[in-house]
């Protein structure tokens, strides 16, 4: 079991991340949070901090973490802010508009730099600092649009897609250095960013239950994982289809 | 996205747009149709926070925590976080809400926007006393913080104000010391009206938490027969037993509803029998305060044609004969409900213009939806309510006609000053024509 005593969030802001925060404040954690919007974020340290106990120290940093330079530097101060790192969750990112992006070359471009470039500069960064620390935990928000690419949303997917096949690189380097990587694959969740969605159905889930997992999958240091557990079953018949059928569908 | 709905599933009106809020600065797209009213946790009847067109801007996403003194018990939170999630923060702290309604479940922008009332409003007042301040948006994007000493105007407009001044984002509570979660409670069984006024009168005196079931249906000379409890938070006691909650859900739609007048006779006539507790006993406070939170979708059991709520108060000197008249009109009908209660308020005069709690009693129950027979029914009710000058709660009704409202709230007229142009309610349209 992994102890998740101190605990760095990119992206704490997002709605799974806010509610994962609570629930490791719950635990007993030590926060270290970065978010884009300072209102946001203040807000979320401010909730925090309440539901902590005088033990915990809840702190964060505003950046957008397109700026990877800023990347080297917020590990530094979420080191040297909680005395060690115990685990990091990724967990900021875009949802594209795929029809814009099909008309626009630098959309795209910017789509995958939030939602992959980015992310792989901080996980390169953090697997070192975790390499030499010997133990930890890293988590990212990947999704299950990564499986498989489809016509409505394949910008996103792909972003998604380099992630998890990064992750399953990196998973394998630092087994041996006893640093868990966790890959989060959430279906469909009740958030801002899928505001535009019709969310009738059993299908869409809720901040709350999917940040439950994660938790549980940090803990345990589990490799990859759908949020909630039935998409491993869903995806599991989505990816087998074969291509030139999956190429007359309009998923 | 669902429809929101209030508590009783009457009335079957929605919006033209539901917009979630997820944060206290929030903006609005300009796209949005007026009016707008905000929509917490649907724990309130009736139509005070429905509309007809325009928006409903859902407050549930405002949700944090702002600040904690846990020394001076003064908390700050964001206007959709419910009693339940204050609850759990603060007991544990050895703090409690000092003025709590009947569902944990509603949020704290809708305590305030209903100024609710609990079984200790004899003791303390209404929830709007215990408001240090609150933040209120309005249409125009200004923001005003109101405080009860410095701006009481719009302080005393938006609390009981049903969501009408404008969209309340955050409200700062003063707290309440307790040693442990746990409520002595002492019941007793009274034969009729007439006894309940005696006991209840003695109880008051004695106990911050006082309420009594009555029995709706029973007639003659034990009409207005029930059970009245007395309460008060447990001192520091050296051993407490431990507490289980259990989670009961009522999973079906039933198409008519399971309240009728067999059932009801029937379980009237065993509740009353239940053995009771003079002596008193120790009862954890989420059963003592809240037993319906417990049956999920309680909601249901009224069928697909759902309730009404009728709340009525009358002030003192009509009180015993109104009260008697309304139980003889029910009873003569043989429609009701579980759970009718009786209470008397207390004489600290209401924050908010439009606040329902006044001093006299005050008598809450249900009525399934049977249509026209039952708008009859609260209509009789109506009558004897405005004969003995009293009104009903705007946070429990449906259908109260725009003349006992008007005559209920004097202060209506001087309270619309206040009211946001760029908000309304379908409470609001119905009861102001």
């Amino acid at each position: 079991m992994n102890s998740l005593k101190r605990v760095i969030i990119f992206g704490a802001t997002s709605a799974i991340a806010e509610q994962t925060a609570r629930q490791l404040v719950a635990q007993g954690a030590s926060l270290y949070c970065v978010g884009r919007n300072n209102n946001k974020l203040s807000a979320l340290i401010d909730d925090l901090k309440v539901r902590a106990r005088d033990q915990q120290h809840i702190e964060g940093c505003v950046a957008d973490l397109t700026d990877t330079s800023r990347h080297a530097q917020l590990i530094e101060a979420a080191h040297q802010m909680l005395g060690g790192i115990d685990g990091v969750l990724i967990a900021h990112g875009t949802l594209p508009n795929q029809q814009a992006c099909q008309a626009d070359t630098e959309l795209t471009r910017q789509e995958i730099e939030t939602n992959a470039l980015s992310v792989i500069n901080l996980l390169t960064l953090l697997a070192n600092h975790m390499e030499k620390q010997q133990s930890g935990v890293i988590a990212v928000i990947s999704s299950v649009a990564g499986d498989r690419g489809r016509q409505s949303n394949y910008v996103y997917g792909a972003a998604k897609g380099m992630v998890t096949l990064f992750l399953q690189g990196l998973r394998n380097r630092l087994a041996k250095a006893n640093v868990d990587v966790v890959t989060i694959k959430p279906g469909f969740v009740d958030t801002p960013m899928t505001a535009e969605f019709n969310k009738k159905g059993p299908l869409w889930a809720k901040p709350e239950q999917i940040a439950k997992g994660i938790v549980n999958a940090m803990q345990k240091g589990k490799g990859e994982v759908y949020l909630p557990w039935f998409w491993w079953g869903i995806m599991l018949i989505i990816k087998h289809i074969p291509e030139n059928i999956f190429k007359r569908m309009s998923l | 996205m669902n429809v929101p709905r209030s508590w009783n599933r009457l009335p079957n009106v929605a919006a033209d747009k539901v917009h979630a809020l997820t944060e206290r600065l929030f903006s609005l797209p300009e796209s949005l149709p007026k009016p707008l009213l905000a929509h917490g946790n649907g724990r309130s009847y009736g139509d005070v926070c429905l509309t007809e067109q325009g928006t409903l801007l859902l407050t549930r996403g405002l949700d944090r925590f702002i600040s904690f003194d846990p020394q001076h018990g003064v908390l700050r939170c964001e206007a959709g976080v419910t009693l339940a999630e204050i609850l759990a923060l603060v007991v544990p702290q050895g703090w409690f809400l000092p003025c709590t309604p009947g569902t944990r479940l509603a949020t704290v922008g809708g305590a305030v926007a209903n100024d609710v009332h609990g079984k200790n409003h004899h003791a303390v007042g209404s929830f709007g006393h215990h408001v240090r301040a609150l933040e209120l948006w309005r249409s125009d994007g200004s923001v005003i913080e109101c405080r009860p000493e410095d701006d009481k105007v719009w302080f005393s407009a938006t609390v009981g104000g049903l969501g009408l001044t404008g969209l309340i984002r955050w409200v700062e509570l003063k707290l309440m010391p307790i040693q442990n979660p746990w409520m002595w409670v002492e019941s007793q069984r009274f034969t009729n009206l007439d006894e309940f006024w005696v006991l209840n009168r003695q109880a008051e005196t004695h106990w911050p938490y006082t309420v009594a079931w009555i029995d709706c249906l029973a007639k003659g000379k034990d009409r207005g027969r029930g059970i009245l409890l007395s309460a008060q938070h447990a001192s520091a006691q050296a051993e407490l037993p431990t507490f289980k909650e259990g989670r009961k859900r009522i999973l079906i739609n039933p198409p008519f509803s399971l309240v009728n007048n067999l059932s009801l006779r029937a379980f009237n006539a065993l509740y009353y029998r239940q053995p009771v507790k003079p002596q008193g006993a120790l009862t954890h406070y989420v059963p003592y305060f809240y037993p319906l939170d417990a049956i999920q979708d309680w909601n249901r059991i009224y069928g697909q044609r759902g309730f009404y709520q009728y709340q009525c108060v009358i002030p003192p000197r009509e009180a015993e004969a109104a009260i008697a008249a309304l139980l003889d009109t029910i009873a003569k009908r043989g429609e009701g409900s579980f759970l009718a209660v009786l209470k008397t308020f207390g004489s600290t005069p209401s924050l908010g213009m439009l606040s329902f709690a006044r001093p006299g009693t005050t008598l809450a129950l249900d009525f399934p939806n049977r249509g026209d027979k039952t708008l009859r029914l609260l209509e009789e009710l109506d009558a004897i309510v405005r004969e003995a000058g009293g009104t009903l709660y705007p946070g429990k009704d449906a259908r109260m006609p725009a003349s006992l409202f008007q005559s209920g709230f004097p202060q209506w007229e001087a309270f619309s000053e206040y009211v946001d142009p760029g908000f309304s309610s379908r409470f609001w349209q119905r009861v102001t024509l």
